[in-house]
């Protein structure tokens, strides 16, 4: 579906990318990526599954 | 709807994760958490599809991305531009994290296809398998790999990462001038 997409960049030399590169690229994106993940569960959320569990607690003990 | 504690747990530990992937998918930190919010209360409600022990992160991204996606494709019909909306959302919030050497990398990956992108995001960064990446994006594994391979080649081009294994010295020197005056 895709296959329309940009043609072949640049040809590299050795038709992939250098460990080092890859490695680079990466470490980028995990730093970004965990910068996020760090901030945890917010509260919305955490009050969001408890009001639920609750709900359900109730309405299976009635 | 009664939720299991233990379901509650496996839930709430894949959350950070998915808000991570939903932020990377929108560039939009309110509407990630809206997108975020909607795959839970959509997961809960179908919790009962959800095979217990299975890979609950691969059920939830699943969700999300789809969820994600069918609005993605309801805004492309508002919005003709939707990767230029998409790198003008990620301008407008520098404050979404602290790094600010990372902006130059977040505004390549912002000009990447969307296709690329997550495949890229939930290989790179949220740890799936390929094949747990082809499930989630209902697609097959060689797709995902040449899509990941893809996102890392243009991101090495838009970002003029140069491999110094490859070419000597020379480029090593060079590229860490650049990457210094580039500032």
């Amino acid at each position: 579906m895709d296959t329309t997409s940009s043609p072949p960049a640049v040809p590299r030399p050795h038709g992939r990318l250098g460990r080092d590169v890859q490695a680079k690229i990466g470490n980028q994106l995990r730093a970004i990526y965990d910068d996020i993940v760090k901030e945890g569960v917010p509260d919305r959320f955490a009050e969001l599954l408890q009001r639920l569990e609750d709900k359900g607690e109730k309405g299976s003990r009635s | 709807m009664s939720l299991d504690p233990s379901v509650r747990d496996a839930v709430l530990t894949a959350v950070p994760s998915l808000r991570a992937f939903a932020i990377s998918l929108c560039g939009n930190v309110d509407r990630a958490d809206d997108l975020v919010q909607e795959t839970l209360l959509r997961a809960l409600a179908n919790i009962d599809s959800f095979e217990p022990g299975s890979n609950m992160p691969a059920w939830l991204f699943t969700i999300l991305r789809n969820l994600f996606r069918s609005e993605y494709r309801k805004r492309r019909r508002e919005v003709e531009d939707a990767e230029g909306t998409y790198a003008q959302t990620l301008k407008s919030q520098p404050e979404q994290s602290g790094h600010v050497e990372f902006q130059e990398f977040r505004e390549a990956l912002a000009k990447l296809p969307a296709d690329q992108r997550e495949a890229l995001i939930l290989v790179g960064a949220s740890g799936f398998s390929y094949e747990e990446a082809a499930d989630i994006c209902g697609c097959a594994v060689g797709t995902i790999k040449s899509r990941v391979n893809r996102a890392r080649a243009r991101l090495a081009d838009l970002l003029s990462i140069e491999s110094t294994e490859d070419f000597g010295p020379d480029v090593a020197t060079r590229a860490i001038l650049t990457g210094t005056t580039s500032r």
